[in-house]
């Protein structure tokens, strides 16, 4: 599960994950790519770490943190929700899970539920065009989701680790 | 039945393409594996006989499970599938007729793959290993002729002569712009500076296309090779191969093949015992559209925010960090082997006058067989959506086809006996784009598609250059307000007139086609766009504000379908009687027009 995934968010964490790479300015987005995946997010500490590390202005490093759509600045929730919105899954319903979400969860693309359980964001065709539409949630892929399917789900990921509720 | 031992020389290739990965096919080959290893009479290895293998391309009826020699292959196989096929087919020896594709036209069964129509028109060069072999073996690979090209190349031709024989061959870039492979290659090995790189675009960003994926994962040596034996012609030393951020299993499958040619020798230094010393390292992209267009993208592992420049130098001249730089798409390098081994001629053999070869497409949306389709260069539109493709399913009607990704255009019926190639589409108001095909049937609405294609380039769009970034804004704020039933007759000029200017002032290829939806719609469903403006009726029934769905009393068989699934319960009615939608309650969503198999749910 993600959660086991997500390290400290320490000083000295950081610290050990930027100095791995050389101080080159090209490492700057595989940095970014294993800050993601270790927090799933880019906390702030670590990116002005990062532009130290590569002795850049901060600013540059913030451009490209945020030019990038892999990369968000603010904490995701647990469960992040992967929404294929393609052309095909847009044509066979995509908007209409966007919708229902919203309507479970509470959530529009790019939000997090309050309790940072959910996250809800949308993705430009994931390359299952024939499974359309699909829903990423932790790497596993799920094929032609209607609504009853996402309901359930949700309710799958809802359970923590230990399988009590969690919200 | 005759219980009989396994054939120890049986091999059963198992789909693990991204589609099929998702639809289970890593559970089936784990209940192969596992139920191989459980005969004790099997003498070889179960993970010998029961193999990964990449797409198989006809992605809507996976997972897929071909068994050789005798070449039958199941569709839709689920883990519980395994015993049974086990049991019957393995052993017994008889087929499983549940599990094979079934032709709904010649409603008969198939079990050899080369009959059923979607492979039978195909021509395979740039998938020809795909769902052929393992892509995690470089052995598998070897056999079927892989690094033989280079050989060739290393030991019998000067790297003049390579190049010479990749312009002969007339082989154009597959990523879209279709610019003449030889010629960049030329350019970059006529400069004076070194060092030189080689870089394989595997950012494949078009919503609707995956072919490029399908290949670095189905076959991820002949991209290496392809590079290799640019790396020997223009004489570079380091080569990268951008890919796109979603895709987990192509980075997984590159970084397999990578160092398994370093330890074989293919790649690292004196390679195959000649003075070329190269080697290739995987970049993973940011999730960025407009890193596909070139000069961004070698921004982008240059570690900047991936803006485009003005090309009036060629990356050929001054690409990465200033210096040379060969880029070319994943199903260009693919292509070049073939080219080597074969020769030019033999490759120019199959294709129109101006576009040589073949080409993929990715076949999706409202069509029977959705999947990858690769057919020589000037395929009819007909032949690709309905013959191979199997035409629009559930009786409905095609509508137009989009070609090249959200910067290309819409093709109505009219256009369906075109040929395709590079020039065809171009003249037709689209273009060839990496080669995504999504077939649209009545109830795509085309100002609604033409609104989301806008809205996803505006979200696209670096921003860099005003044209684009404010162009985009005011297109997808008309065509916004025409969905919602509040265009005005003057809107459709003025889409025309901003996209133009978009197309003339935008600094690289995503602004200057990024129009091409707008205005290809407006071209060929102007009357879809008057709808919405003057009678405030959306044809198709998509747009919330302008749709009234209804039941047709006569059509209305009273089967409750539409009932049960209507999400906001507005539908009422029993069995046997005609059903009613309640106006108020309804929310459009279509449910019940795609439940219904009366067709009897209509749009007023």
């Amino acid at each position: 599960m993600t959660a086991e995934l997500r390290k400290e968010e320490t000083a000295e964490e950081f610290h050990k994950l930027i100095q791995g790479y050389p101080p080159e300015k090209r490492y700057i987005i595989p940095i970014m790519h294993e800050l993601r995946r270790c927090y799933q997010y880019l906390p702030r500490p670590a990116l002005e770490m990062l532009a130290d590390h590569m002795q850049v202005p901060f600013s540059q490093v913030y451009g490209v943190a945020t030019f990038y759509k892999a990369f968000s600045l603010v904490p995701k929730g647990r469960v992040n929700l992967k929404l294929c919105d393609g052309t095909t899954c847009h044509i066979k319903g995509s908007q209409g899970l966007i919708d229902e979400i919203y309507r479970t969860l509470g959530i529009r693309p790019g939000e997090t539920t309050g309790d940072r359980q959910f996250s809800l964001e949308t993705v430009n065709c994931i390359g299952a065009c024939a499974l359309a539409p699909a829903l990423i949630v932790d790497e596993k892929v799920y094929a032609q989701v209607s609504n009853a399917r996402l309901q359930e789900i949700i309710e799958q990921n809802r359970r923590g680790e230990d399988g009590t509720e969690s919200n | 039945m005759a219980q009989k031992a396994i054939d120890p020389a049986v091999r059963i290739l198992v789909c693990c393409g991204t589609g099929c990965i998702a639809n289970g096919g890593l559970e089936v080959l784990a209940a192969l594996r596992s139920g191989l290893a459980h005969r004790n009479d099997m003498e070889v290895e179960s993970s010998d006989s029961a193999l990964v293998t990449g797409c198989h391309g006809l992605c809507a009826q996976g997972p897929f499970v071909r068994i050789l020699p005798q070449d039958i292959t199941y569709c839709r196989v689920q883990a519980k599938d395994v015993e049974e096929i086990i049991a019957k087919t393995l052993e017994g020896g008889t087929l499983i007729k549940r599990l094979l594709f079934r032709d709904s036209q010649r409603k008969e069964f198939i079990s050899c793959r080369q009959d059923i129509d979607f492979y039978r028109h195909q021509h395979k060069i740039a998938l020809r290993n795909v769902g052929e072999i393992n892509p995690d073996s470089l052995d598998e690979y070897m056999e079927r002729g892989g690094y033989q090209a280079l050989r060739k190349a290393l030991e019998d031709m000067s790297p003049d002569q390579v190049i010479a024989e990749v312009t002969r061959s007339g082989l154009r870039g597959r990523g879209g712009g279709g610019f003449p492979t030889g010629r960049k290659w030329l350019s970059c090995a006529a400069t004076a500076d070194s060092p030189r790189y080689i870089v394989c675009n595997g950012d494949e960003g078009d919503p609707g296309a995956f072919m490029d994926e399908s290949m670095m994962e189905g076959d991820p040596h002949s991209i290496l090779e392809g590079m290799i034996i640019c790396a020997y012609a223009i004489g570079a030393s380091r080569g990268f191969i951008y890919v796109r951020d979603e895709y987990e299993n192509s980075v997984r499958r590159l970084e397999k093949a990578i160092k398994d040619a370093r330890a074989r020798g293919f790649l690292g230094t004196d390679i195959l015992g000649r003075s070329l010393d190269f080697d290739i390292e995987i970049v993973r992209g940011g999730g960025a559209f407009v890193c596909g267009e070139e000069t961004a993208l070698l921004r982008s592992i240059e570690g900047e925010a991936g803006e485009p420049r003005d090309k009036y130098i060629f990356p050929s001249e001054k690409g990465l960090w200033g210096q040379p730089t060969v880029i070319n798409n994943v199903e260009t390098w693919v292509n070049i082997p073939v080219i080597i081994v074969h020769g030019a001629d033999s490759f120019a053999s199959v294709g129109t006058e101006s576009s040589k070869g073949t080409k993929v497409f990715s076949v999706v949306g409202k069509v029977l067989h959705t999947g990858l389709v690769e057919v020589p260069m000037g395929t009819t539109l007909r032949r690709i959506i309905f013959d191979i493709g199997g035409g629009v399913p559930r009786r409905r009607k095609f509508k137009a086809v989009q070609t090249g990704g959200p910067s290309g255009g819409c093709i109505p019926e009219s256009g369906l006996d075109m040929p395709v190639d590079f020039d065809s589409l171009r003249q037709a108001g689209s273009m060839m784009g990496s080669g995504g095909m999504i077939v649209m049937d009545d109830r795509t609405c085309m100002v609604e598609i033409a609104r989301y294609y806008t809205n996803f380039l505006a979200g696209e769009s670096c921003g860099k250059c005003t044209p684009c970034r404010e162009g985009l804004r005011s297109l997808l704020e008309v065509l916004t307000r025409i969905c919602h039933g509040q265009g005005n007759p003057g809107d459709l000029d003025r889409l025309e007139e901003i996209g133009e200017t978009m197309r003339l002032a935008s600094l690289c290829g995503l602004g200057r086609t990024a129009a091409n939806p707008v205005l290809s719609t407006l071209r060929y469903f102007r009357d879809e766009y008057r709808a919405h403006i003057s009678q405030k009726r959306c044809p198709a029934g998509v747009c919330p504000e302008l749709t009234e769905l209804y039941i047709d009393a006569v059509l209305c068989n009273g089967c409750t379908l539409c009932v049960k699934y209507c999400p906001t319960r507005a539908i009422s009615g029993q069995v046997r009687q005609v059903h009613v939608i309640d106006r108020e309650k309804c929310i459009r969503c279509g449910e019940c027009v795609s439940r219904c198999n009366q067709d009897a749910v209509l749009v007023r």
